[in-house]
């Protein structure tokens, strides 16, 4: 699972100079000629089926500065003002664009623990990563045996890791995505079975087999697809925020409750030290895949923009394509201009290939332009349709694990705290400050971050505090009717 | 205690704070964000005040009944003057962030103003606390029950949920009068809001009366209203132009292309 945000940008303008529609640009904009690429796209480790926990791989596109053609120093000064004073505009919209993935995760895991009681209820069965029980007679054997259970959850988390790193160093491309593949079959398949049936239960349905093999198929086949191959982008994103709900779901009822928590600090600090120590499992991996400049399983990524693709590269439409028109066009462009895109078997690179890049620096010139680009362009006679929302150009990934750990963390608060419906509000208004606290961090420094640390930090923290703290108070205060 | 007292009191507190996110605040990511972040802030003014409280049970006479009474009143008292510190932390970071927005942009204004920030982060408070307040007692609506079964007063959802929606409005015309109060450097306005503001919680110590907490309340929040109305600049004159859709301004701003 993926656990950082990143952000890609595509700003290409490095052969702007060679386009036809705009000869004039050159001279007038600094900002034009600004050329920094973004290849790849996030590695995510494989959850395998079973509830293991994922792996935490980082990726990221990141930022290779590349020196623009000709400039002199003062427009690069010009262009990093402009670029951070953008940083503000660019990162409102793509948190929120964050926001909402996440707080429907957070929702539906909610939802589903407060009237579905199979996920809050003991049936004694554990995973086989936390082989330890917690229900002992002391409370000191207790703790020793959430920390053991913590500590191999962990290891094999890290072993994971560094296994797909190795694999991924080593090329066996093959062996990924059939692990990619055979996981997501499970979640799709498997888990949304026992889920609809244990919804049924609830609500006391009765359907038959027949029906229920039909809809589980259909379910599970068309999410294959959507996340593997290619689909419209907001079903593909739908079954993302769906498979993460159900993987937080097994977590939370598999893992008993101290090994939980310590099972989700311990992991915010290992993302931390994976994906900025210089060894770290996950640098290493984002490093190698912008040294092979390829995108990396897209399966295991939250993208936020694919829509664009379309807009912008098909010039005959004048204006923006609904969303399910989707990634179909992109294979045509694509196996209309050159060179196959490196990993083959997955065309929805949550992004932008490099052959798709290339091409769209051939047809359309620079796909960032400013306040100034902007209004030349529109008062130039042109073929070319105007941009109409530039903010739509760049797009923020976020890891499948991030989304896991943040509903299974906000999940566990409504499943067990006591103060209920306090602690749930109280830990998900702190996991989207994390959230939210992350993406400034990451519009500054421009490079893969982790993602968990600053959020479970801050749920953490809230949900003992509230739990604790402000139940009480919060409880005396409405027993007598006092507002404050 | 049913559905229909469920979506009742409900809809009474939260209404119209939500159709206000919805028409005003949903659309733009930069509001949105600061709303979630005053909600923190009240968050952590809870915590803090929960904290102190906290302590002080734990090492008062837990047996006496009107020692924990007057430890609770104590503790709403520092709530609400926590809160208003929160607020005007909330003020200043907010300000911060402003200055180092305009000192690195090329543009002469700034993607939000300090009083749609006032009014966002208002209602930020307002929501968590409208939230905090009330939400556990819907939650106990859903439920079988019977209200006030040991002699309690019948009006326990109803009185609350009306109580809330006071407090959520409250807070976001606190919100707007606090921060223009700032802005002008006229202290007697925030001693103003915070004075209201305790006002209004120390009003509901006479809570099972449930005529002479809200009605007060209602008072107030209506005056505040009116501040808060003036203060943003407004006045009769565009509230009629408003209402009778002669406002050019207001029209032209939010006329959306085709």
């Amino acid at each position: 699972m993926e656990n950082n945000a990143e952000d890609v940008e595509n700003s290409m303008e490095q052969q702007q100079a060679n386009t036809a529609p705009e000869p004039g640009q050159q001279p007038q904009e600094p900002p034009a000629t600004r050329a920094r690429s973004r290849g790849g796209s996030g590695a995510g480790a494989a959850d395998g089926g079973g509830g293991d926990g994922g792996g935490g791989n980082g990726t990221g596109p990141e930022q290779n500065g590349q020196p623009p053609t000709a400039r002199p120093a003062r427009v690069v000064d010009a262009e990093e003002e402009e670029d951070e004073e953008m940083t503000l505009k660019y990162g409102a919209k793509h948190v929120i664009m964050l926001f909402v993935p996440v707080t429907l995760c957070m929702v539906v895991v909610v939802a589903t623990i407060k009237s579905v009681s199979f996920y809050t209820r003991n049936d004694g069965q554990r995973l086989i990563y936390t082989p330890f029980p917690e229900e002992t007679d002391t409370v000191a054997q207790r703790a020793v045996n959430s920390i053991l259970n913590a500590t191999i959850m962990i290891t094999v988390i890290i072993v994971m890791t560094l296994v797909l790193v190795l694999l991924y160093k080593y090329r066996c491309y093959k062996v990924i995505q059939g692990w990619l593949f055979l996981s997501s079959l499970l979640l799709l398949f498997f888990f949304s079975f026992i889920y609809l049936k244990e919804v049924f239960k609830t609500y006391n349905v009765a359907m038959d087999c027949i029906t229920l093999a039909i809809v589980v198929w259909n379910f599970g086949v068309v999410g294959m697809i959507c996340i593997h191959w290619k689909g419209p982008l907001r079903l593909q994103q739908a079954y993302l925020i769906m498979i993460s709900a159900l993987m937080a779901l097994v977590f939370i009822k598999y893992l008993p409750e101290w090994t939980a928590w310590l099972i989700l600090a311990v992991i915010s600090v290992y993302d931390l030290l994976a994906v900025l120590c210089p060894k770290g499992p996950l640098r290493i991996l984002v490093e190698t895949a912008q040294e092979r400049n390829e995108p990396i399983f897209p399966a295991l990524i939250y993208s936020s923009t694919m829509v664009w693709l379309v807009n912008m590269a098909d010039t005959d439409r004048p204006k923006r394509n609904s969303a399910e028109a989707g990634s179909v066009q992109q294979p045509t462009q694509e196996s209309a201009v050159e060179s196959p895109a490196p990993s083959s078997p997955s065309q929805d690179d949550g992004g932008f290939t490099s052959s798709w890049v290339s091409q769209q620096q051939h047809r359309l010139g620079p796909l960032q332009s400013t306040e100034e680009t902007r209004r030349e362009i529109q008062q130039m006679p042109s073929a070319r349709p105007p941009v109409e929302d530039d903010d739509e150009e760049r797009g923020v990934k976020l890891g499948l694990g991030d989304f896991i750990f943040y509903s299974m963390l906000v999940g566990k608060a409504s499943a067990t705290a006591s103060g209920d419906w306090n602690t749930t509000l109280a830990c998900f208004v702190a996991i989207l400050i994390g959230l939210c606290l992350t993406l400034l961090l990451l519009a500054i420094f421009r490079k893969a971050l982790p993602a968990l640390p600053i959020s479970i930090f801050f749920g953490l923290v809230f949900y003992f505090a509230t739990d604790n703290l402000v139940r009480p108070f919060m409880d005396q205060l409405a027993l007598h009717q006092f507002y404050i | 205690m049913t559905a229909a007292v469920f979506f009742g009191c409900t809809f009474i507190a939260f209404g119209p704070a939500i159709s206000l996110f919805l028409f005003t605040i949903a659309r733009e990511p930069l509001r949105v964000i600061f709303l979630i972040a005053g909600a923190f802030f009240w968050l952590v003014s809870l915590l803090l005040a929960s904290l102190v409280w906290f302590i002080s049970v734990q090492i008062s006479n837990k047996e006496s009944a009107s020692q924990q009474k007057g430890l609770l009143i104590f503790g709403v008292v520092l709530s609400v003057l926590l809160q208003e510190t929160f607020r005007f932390a909330y003020y200043k970071l907010l300000k911060k962030a402003n200055e180092g927005l305009l000192a690195l942009s090329q543009e002469e204004t700034m993607p939000i103003s300090i009083l749609q920030l006032a009014y966002v982060s208002g209602l930020g408070f307002g929501f968590m606390s409208g939230a905090f307040s009330v939400v556990n007692i819907l939650a106990d609506s859903v439920g079988p029950g019977t209200v006030g079964i040991h002699g309690d007063s019948q009006h326990y959802f109803l009185s609350s949920a009306f109580m809330t929606m006071a407090i959520i409005l409250l807070h976001m015309f606190w919100g707007v009068i606090f921060f223009d109060g700032c802005e002008k450097r006229r202290w007697f306005v925030v001693a103003a809001v915070v004075v209201s503001h305790l006002v209004v919680s120390c009003l509901t110590f006479q809570n099972p009366q449930y005529v002479s907490s809200l009605v007060p309340t209602y008072i107030i929040m209506l005056s505040m209203g009116i501040w808060a109305f003036y203060t943003a600049g407004g006045s009769l004159r565009n509230l009629k132009l408003c209402l009778t859709c002669k406002d050019k301004d207001f029209l032209l701003a939010n006329h959306r292309p085709r």
